[in-house]
């Protein structure tokens, strides 16, 4: 190897300070922000009882890990989301295929599809419960109902723009609609099939979220729920002088769930720059051998 | 010598609820078996709908094409569709994407492979065998998608444009390139191309065809001195800017 030269090393030397000072100035933000929340409540600027301060949050969350109970209803809510992402993904993408397959199909579909998705699924959240009862089953019924019927629409948008020489180019070679589906059709929404999934992930949260605030007896939204009903009811009896502990339950319940799920998102987004072009090839070349 | 193909009184329109669009009128015309032949013509003249007919991708409305004599509809496997871009698969390694054809086909065996591989060599693209074909400059990726279309061992060659997506010198080369093997291999060929320097550089006879809706104006044989023997050295040729005013003319007269 050759050894670099020196405006090289002064432009790798430029980049690197350049993302160590993004990454500085990142958690500095955070740091600043807690610091900030943290002061006003102790000053009293803000009202601790409502809007709560780190420090509370934190003793709320060490005394749930204590007793174990806050990784139950993480782990529930977290099951839940995983279960209804991995139906949202297969289904939408069985269907987007069998709408593309048939133009009198996603003709006469699309206007139901359109419907669907802009019902708002929080309202049927309270029918699924008489339908189905008060299990699991539900609450993923229902974040499956969020996310899948737009999943569907946008999957079927990107199949359809799928290059038409390409789709030529497989006939030519002898190939039937199968071989353009495992061979062009599939492969080529690679990036568009992930970019749907970093959107659903999201989304089933958000209907498990709404399932669990109606049907549950576990899970991060039954938790919220809960808080906040006894903070209501207590809030009547005691008024300003309800125990802390439980304003902050509620506010570290939607603190950690966005953590969470951030968290997960992160990673997995993280996995997909470091290894996207590895990680789609091998996919493509998976659902090929199909 | 016999005659490869034969197109008998082809029409096409295209349909949609505005009305109809006549592409295609009548056109008939045979090809050598080994012959290279050139098919010009002005801009949307149907050039590309007469090779999607030739190619069996569409149905003729009325006509006929016939494959060594014999009738009905032609077969995909008889004919190599060459497109415009060589459209080769990102997701794939060269070798998979020149191995697509005979993979649809359920032909793909340990002797297939050998001959791929085999092909590879000869067209100077064994070193990027599992390559991606973004690391291919664009006269290597046309070469791997003849070799893709070459391995299904097609009787003719449909061959849509395909330098017209290259830079000029790029293309003069591919251009020289690729009608070299397809004459050692005595392919017999159909080109389609608007640029007419090319057309003479490779043609054994040249079909010209007139504006929308396209039909046949003339065929024009084109003969050069063994010597010229090359698409480059025929540029050179003293016939070949008599050549280009004969053709220049005949898409210029409009009747």
């Amino acid at each position: 190897m050759n050894e670099p030269s020196m405006s090289q090393k002064e432009f790798i030397s430029k980049e690197k300070r350049h993302k160590s000072q993004v990454r500085i100035c990142r958690v500095m933000l955070l740091v600043l922000l807690l610091a900030l929340w943290e002061l006003c409540a102790e000053l009293g600027m803000i009202d601790s009882f409502i809007f709560s301060s780190p420090t509370r949050i934190w003793k709320c969350f060490g005394k749930m890990a204590g007793d174990g109970s806050i990784f139950l209803h993480i782990g529930v809510t977290l099951l839940e989301t995983l279960v209804s992402f991995f139906l949202v993904v297969v289904i939408g993408v069985a269907a987007a295929v069998a709408l593309w397959a048939s133009r009198s199909l996603s003709e006469v579909l699309e206007p139901y599809l359109v419907m669907m998705n802009s019902l708002p699924k929080s309202a049927l959240a309270p029918l699924l419960i008489v339908w189905l009862g008060n299990h699991m089953r539900t609450i993923i019924v229902a974040a499956v109902s969020v996310a899948v019927f737009g999943s569907i629409l946008t999957l079927h948008t990107g199949f359809m723009q799928t290059d038409q020489d390409k789709i030529r180019l497989i006939q030519s070679l002898g190939g039937t609609k199968r071989d353009v589906l495992t061979k062009v059709l599939i492969p080529s929404s690679v990036p568009l099939i992930i970019s749907n999934m970093k959107v659903n992930v999201g989304l089933c949260l958000v209907g498990v979220i709404i399932g669990e605030f109606l049907s549950a007896k576990a899970g991060l939204g039954y938790l919220i729920i809960y808080a906040s009903q006894v903070f209501s009811c207590e809030y009547r009896l005691t008024g300003n002088h309800m125990p802390p502990r439980l304003r902050a339950s509620v506010t570290v319940q939607v603190g950690l769930c966005a953590c969470r799920a951030d968290r997960v998102i992160n990673w997995a987004r993280e996995q997909k720059s470091h290894r996207r072009r590895r990680f789609s090839w091998i996919f493509a070349s998976c659902c090929e051998r199909v | 010598m016999k005659t490869k193909l034969e197109v008998k009184g082809l029409c096409y329109s295209y349909h949609t609820m505005e009305g109809e669009t006549q592409a295609l009128l009548d056109i008939s015309f045979d090809v050598k078996d080994g012959e290279f032949f050139v098919i010009v013509g002005p801009s949307g003249c149907g050039k590309s709908t007469l090779l999607s007919l030739l190619c069996g991708l569409m149905e003729p409305e009325s006509g006929s094409i016939l494959i060594d004599g014999a009738p009905g509809e032609p077969s995909r496997a008889a004919m190599g569709y060459m497109l415009q871009r060589d459209h080769l698969l990102e997701w794939r390694t060269i070798f998979s994407n020149i191995s697509l054809g005979l993979e649809i086909q359920n032909r793909l065996d340990e002797k297939a492979e050998k001959e791929l591989i085999h092909m590879l060599d000869t067209y100077g693209l064994s070193q990027f065998k599992d390559a991606r074909p973004g690391q291919l400059s664009g006269g290597m990726r046309q070469r791997a998608a003849l070799i893709r279309t070459l391995a299904l061992k097609p009787d003719i060659l449909l061959l849509d444009e395909p330098f017209s997506a290259l830079d000029y010198q790029t293309r003069l080369e591919v251009c020289d390139d690729i009608s070299t093997i397809i004459r050692t291999q005595k392919k017999t060929a159909v080109l389609i191309t608007h640029d007419l320097s090319e057309a003479i550089s490779v043609a054994d006879r040249i079909l010209v065809l007139s504006s929308r809706p396209g039909r046949v104006k003339n065929v024009i044989p084109v003969t050069f001195d063994p010597k010229y023997d090359r698409p480059l050295t025929r540029r050179n040729a003293p016939e070949f800017s008599a050549y280009f005013n004969q053709l220049w003319k005949e898409l210029r007269d409009h009747e």
